[in-house]
């Protein structure tokens, strides 16, 4: 096998990894618009680290998390549906990198790579920090597993129970802002959202408990990624939405099979 | 009551709530001591969940205090339980969710509610009643000393809500904590409870019911007391509500004129 294959194949893994935990959070919470904004804000953080001259990715979780915080501030201040912000937000801020990129002079940066990701011109850099973001992001929402399900179960009896629920949502946005930036390169800011919630989702029908539909949802996930890859190869297709065709079709055919139906009472 | 410790567990003082400019409280007192039973009642739009919100912390208050005894533990059911069915849950891992708890703990309180048959279930899947007890379950968890119930027989049918309301007054007699419940069943309010707060914005009476349950009233409205456990709380005001008056007998609305505030036959 070759090694760009093999980093794609372990940077997608790393990536399926944390997604299918935090996608079934993002699936149980509603959240997945708000994945989908901080997303394209992500290409804001791309012009900003160009344009400054400090880490893209750093950069990309700056930004991320400064569309949340406005997120919320604009929650408690306007009387605007939910949906309505999440839309104004995330095309606002997918323009305004779209508008700040072409400021960029100098170096070439590729758009589409940042938009479909490039998951086959992963370097070994890249692999670095795609571990190293995940590894961090699997341990923070290890720790803040048990809090996050209680309030996301019921979040006013979790408060009463002692919660820190302002924290713990802060440390989720933080999350998502993590998984952005990694994921970034692999599937491509309008992707990511995908593989947050198409393995949840699948994995919904397969689990009887939240910890199960975790580890289901991220093992699908790297089944999703191994599947794309090895489509992409086939077929020359581009790998970042074949990831997402795999796992489109593993829902589908999850969801339509029978067999699989036993356990989706519980 | 044989229980002698009855310190005062939380208290609220001259508590008004607001929001957008509309009252939802205004001026309201009330003392939770140890091993009392305080059942709220009143229309819909009261205040009374508010009224339980303040008291947990959940609720900023306008104006007023709002005082806990320090260290205290609270067990609260709030109104209305809806999980989405998207997050795959047994009553089991429902149960140990604030907490890492044995297997063995969580059957003790299921059993105590008399729900153990449920534990391995889907939570989605249990009746309203099991739901209620495992609520209670998980509000127990924390061995409380102060339970706060957001109307804990909804959803209950007649014989079960008697039940629960037993239920609840061996709970409070087992461990001496304090209650402080919402009964949306106007007028059914428990025959074990120390006081009843009748509640529309603010306090427009308070009284104890055992007085109440030797009324003709009473009487005339259950007979022989088939269920056991449940009292009516008569009374009247000197000012008007419309307390849905399906429940309430006749004979009160003719009395009302003779009663003064705080009268309680």
């Amino acid at each position: 096998m070759n090694d760009f294959l093999i980093r794609a194949l372990l940077a997608g893994v790393a990536v399926a990894l944390i997604a299918g935990p935090l996608g079934s959070f993002v699936v149980w919470r509603r959240l997945a618009y708000f994945g989908d904004t901080l997303a394209h804000s992500a290409l804001l953080g791309v012009a900003l680290g160009f344009l400054l001259g400090v880490s893209v990715n750093l950069a990309v979780i700056a930004v991320c998390l400064s569309i949340a915080i406005l997120l919320v501030i604009f929650q408690q201040k306007q009387q605007l549906a939910n949906d309505t912000l999440l839309g104004i937000l995330a095309h606002a801020a997918l323009s305004l990198g779209l508008v700040a990129m072409s400021f960029i002079e100098g170096v070439r940066v590729d758009l589409m790579a940042y938009l479909f990701g490039d998951i086959l011109a992963i370097t070994s850099h890249d692999l670095a920090w795609i571990y190293g973001g995940s590894v961090l992001a699997l341990l923070i929402l290890l720790a803040l597993w048990r809090p996050l399900l209680s309030m996301t179960v019921h979040e006013e009896l979790a408060r009463v129970e002692g919660v820190p629920v302002t924290w713990v949502n802060i440390g989720l946005m933080l999350l998502i802002a993590i998984v952005v930036a990694v994921a970034m390169k692999i599937i491509g800011i309008l992707l990511i959202t995908a593989l947050l919630i198409i393995p949840a989702a699948t994995a919904r029908r397969l689990a009887g408990g939240p910890e199960q539909m975790a580890v289901v949802a991220a093992l699908l996930g790297c089944a999703a990624v191994g599947g794309g890859l090895m489509m992409s190869l086939r077929w020359d297709t581009p790998a970042g939405p074949s990831i997402v065709v795999v796992a489109a079709i593993l829902f589908v055919v999850i969801n339509l099979l029978p067999i699989f139906g036993r356990r989706s009472r519980t | 009551m044989a229980i002698s410790d009855n310190r005062l567990l939380a208290s609220l003082r001259d508590v008004s709530i607001e929001t957008n400019g509309r009252a939802l409280i205004s001026h309201v007192g009330l003392d939770v001591h140890a091993g009392e039973i305080i059942t709220l009642i009143g229309p819909n739009g009261a205040g009374k969940t508010t009224l339980l919100r303040a008291l947990l912390g959940l609720q900023a208050v306008t104006s007023g205090t709002v005082h806990r005894a320090r260290g205290l533990r609270v067990g609260y059911m709030p109104q209305r339980l809806q999980i989405d069915p998207i997050i795959p849950l047994s009553v089991q891992r429902f149960l140990t969710l604030s907490r890492r708890t044995s297997q063995q703990d969580v059957q003790r309180s299921l059993k105590e509610v008399g729900a153990a048959h449920v534990q391995e279930q889907s939570l989605h899947v249990i009746s309203g009643g099991e739901l209620q007890r495992v609520l209670l379950a998980r509000a127990l968890m924390c061995q409380p000393d102060l339970l706060i119930l957001d109307e804990p027989a909804q959803g209950v049918d007649v014989v079960g809500q008697s039940d629960l309301y037993t239920l609840i007054g061996s709970i409070r007699d087992r461990y001496g904590c304090g209650v402080l419940m919402v009964s949306h069943d106007l007028h059914l309010v428990m025959e074990a409870a120390d006081s009843v707060i009748c509640l529309n914005q603010h306090v427009c009476c308070t009284g104890h019911p055992e007085a109440v349950s030797q009324h003709p009233e009473y009487l005339k409205l259950f007979g022989d007391a088939p269920l056991k456990g449940l009292a009516v709380y008569t009374h009247a005001h000197d000012h008007e509500h419309n307390l849905h008056g399906d429940v309430v007998p006749l004979a009160e609305s003719e009395e009302k004129e003779q009663h003064e505030g705080h009268d309680h036959e």
